[in-house]
């Protein structure tokens, strides 16, 4: 893992002490509130509808054992006991006082962390591939190049006022699991024909209440350049992005209304000024960066595990777990691990102080004390031995992490809605636990198989409704919580925005809604290995149209 | 009919603005303002309170009296009269107070 050297300990002290001095003179009153948001929101506190909500970074959402015990005893002593992470890899408290906000961040920078940039129109958290470092598919670790994102942008002055919020993501397998598609800026590892590393980038993708895919405007970028084609990039957006309407200010309207041609002649016309002055990547320090995403010392073991097939054959709930939660690792013997944070009528993406104890000590008994955060609000172990799970999964049992659903119909990823989001028109959250509670059997759920439900409580879609293979988009109607339903979304490589189904359901019919689609899907797919989205994509919205609203 | 709220400035608690220009932490207590002119006197009193530090984000909601006791009329606002609808063991629900 990354540690910090001693410009990323100063910075990060530097900027606790700046914000303990700017809470004082908030309560002194010598700032109003006027000229103090802007400063908490730069440090992830914002005010939402019962209290402040901290954000914390959680940087390509990797972790280890130490910090998740300081994030577990931060939700038990300045919280309610619980954190909740994000889609974006990070994770929110939703009761911090004020006052003891200065202290949170002195005891996240012990560990070497912070909530800077997890709010504000600056460059946010870069996200990444969760299987990163371990997947089997995977080209090479992100990670190095997520990290050198990071140092470039963190508090980077000419990029501290943008237009609006930007958001990158970078993934390094052909497989996208980090929805590199719908970032500002996504980025894809890639090899080109003499086996070098480079990047394809897209740019202007997002969702929102305007959902666009990016568009490719380099099939490969050299390693060295990532920094001066990125800044590039930044400066087209900061220069000619539009400031006056906060709803048209994402890039992704610049390259809609500019045109993808002359966007991309002013990006690389501003890197030829660029590419070979301080932002051109040495190969050391490149090399450098590396060494700290180093993966452990991992013995190559056999494909298969007794163990574990002697254990499947008698635990059901093992078997599924085990069908579901794991994710192919490039040394044998190993495997990636979810635990998923989705438990039958659960809420998404919650974990109890204890729960997050739980998952430091098996990370560093089983996991080489390595975790990641994935944007669909679980908690990957990413290097565990095959013959370690039934012992894992007993832990996991005691813990009620065990679920089998990574994947299918109860993964929803539901944002916070309006149970605390002052932004929110419509509850998330009760929504994604009737749903869950309603196909949460396990023989069901393995039956329908892969099918990704997000859910958002507004349209600014931070549950990623627009992707959803369903999306549920809540919002008010004569004061009344009202449901938008969208079909055919996906985040992959394959990326598309989900189109309208029809008129919304109100809060009673939407799960029944929700079923027929289900039940529609199960009645025409050719076999059990078409998933929801292939037969959707196969067979178009009519069936689905008829079967909630009847033949036209 | 309206009532003035904001959330208290040190804890984020969502709070209404009552007699005396007090600041009550159930909306039970809450004065009730008829018409433009009170409204409009009530915000004054808030925007008094926010330059204190008293509180923050200061507006006026609907209400309607039901049985003699205030009552949010938006989902939105009986969410945050009350918490998080997911979590009964948070937010003034929690709170073993009767109004």
């Amino acid at each position: 893992m990354y540690r910090y050297d001693e410009f990323d300990a100063s910075f990060v002290n530097q900027r606790t002490e700046q914000f303990k001095d700017q809470v004082r003179r908030r309560l002194a009153g010598e700032l109003s509130e006027d000229e103090f948001k802007p400063l908490r929101l730069m440090n992830g506190l914002y005010l939402q509808l019962h209290a402040y909500m901290l954000r914390v970074a959680i940087p390509y959402g990797t972790l280890n054992g130490r910090q998740m015990r300081k994030l577990a005893h931060i939700a038990r002593t300045y919280d309610k006991g619980y954190g909740h992470f994000t889609t974006r890899q990070n994770i929110q408290f939703n009761w911090p006082k004020l006052e003891d906000t200065p202290k949170i961040l002195e005891e996240l920078a012990e560990v070497e962390m912070h909530a800077i940039q997890t709010s504000g129109n600056c460059i946010r958290n870069v996200t990444a591939d969760h299987f990163a470092g371990a997947a089997a598919d995977e080209i090479a670790d992100p990670r190095p190049y997520a990290e050198i994102l990071r140092q470039w942008s963190s508090l980077h002055p000419e990029f501290s006022f943008l237009p609006r919020k930007f958001k990158i993501a970078i993934t390094g397998a052909p497989n996208d699991r980090a929805a590199v598609q719908v970032h500002d800026i996504g980025l894809q590892l890639t090899r080109n024909e003499n086996g070098e590393i480079g990047f394809e980038v897209f740019v202007g993708g997002g969702l929102g209440r305007t959902p666009m895919i990016g568009r490719k405007v380099r099939d490969f970028l050299p390693e060295e350049d990532l920094l001066a084609y990125s800044e590039a990039i930044l400066r087209v957006y900061n220069r000619y992005g539009r400031r006056d309407n906060k709803y048209k200010a994402r890039i992704k309207i610049l390259v809609h209304e500019t045109g993808l041609d002359e966007l991309k002649a002013d990006i690389e016309a501003e890197f030829e000024k660029i590419r070979y002055g301080v932002l051109r990547l040495p190969d050391e320090e490149v090399r450098r960066i590396e060494a700290y995403f180093a993966p452990p010392p991992l013995e190559v073991g056999a494909a298969t595990s007794g163990a574990v097939e002697a254990r499947k054959a008698s635990d059901a709930a093992f078997a599924q777990f085990v069908a579901h939660n794991l994710n192919p690792h490039r040394v044998p013997g190993y495997t990636s691990v979810t635990l998923s944070m989705k438990p039958i009528g659960g809420i998404p993406g919650d974990a109890s102080d204890h729960q997050m104890d739980v998952i430091a000590d098996l990370a560093e008994k089983f996991g080489h004390d390595e975790l990641r955060i994935s944007h669909e609000q679980n908690v990957i172990l990413p290097h565990v031995k095959l013959d370690d799970l039934p012992a894992l999964f007993d832990r996991l049992v005691a813990a009620e992490i065990a679920e089998g659903n990574a994947g299918l119909i109860t993964d929803i990823i539901a944002c916070p809605g309006m149970d605390y989001c002052a932004l929110a028109t419509a509850r998330s959250i009760p929504v994604a636990q009737r749903i869950s509670e309603r196909f949460g059997t396990a023989e069901r759920q393995a039956e329908i198989g892969e099918l990704k439900i997000k859910i958002s409580g507004c349209i600014n879609a931070c549950g990623h409704h627009h992707v959803g293979h369903i999306g549920i988009l809540g919002l008010e109607k004569k004061g009344e919580e009202f449901y938008q339903v969208t079909l055919g979304g996906s985040a992959n490589e394959n990326a598309s925005i989900g189109e309208i189904i029809g008129r919304g359901f109100s809060s009673e019919e939407v799960v029944d809604a929700i079923e027929k689609l289900v039940d529609t899907y199960l009645g025409l797919r050719v076999g059990k290995e078409e998933t929801f989205l292939e037969a959707y994509r196969r067979i178009g919205e009519v069936p689905f149209k008829e079967a909630l609203y009847g033949a036209a | 009919m309206k009532v003035i709220t904001a959330n208290r400035l040190l804890n984020g608690d969502v709070v209404w603005l009552a007699e005396g220009g007090a600041w009550v932490e159930r909306i039970t207590l809450a004065s009730t303002f008829d018409g433009k002119d009170a409204v409009a006197e009530g915000l004054a009193e808030g925007a008094e309170a926010e330059k204190n530090q008293q509180v923050v984000g200061v507006y006026e909601m609907d209400v309607t009296v039901e049985d003699g006791v205030i009552v949010p009329v938006r989902l939105r606002e009986k969410i945050r009269a009350k918490g998080p609808t997911t979590h009964p063991q948070f937010g003034k629900q929690a709170q073993a107070v009767s109004a």
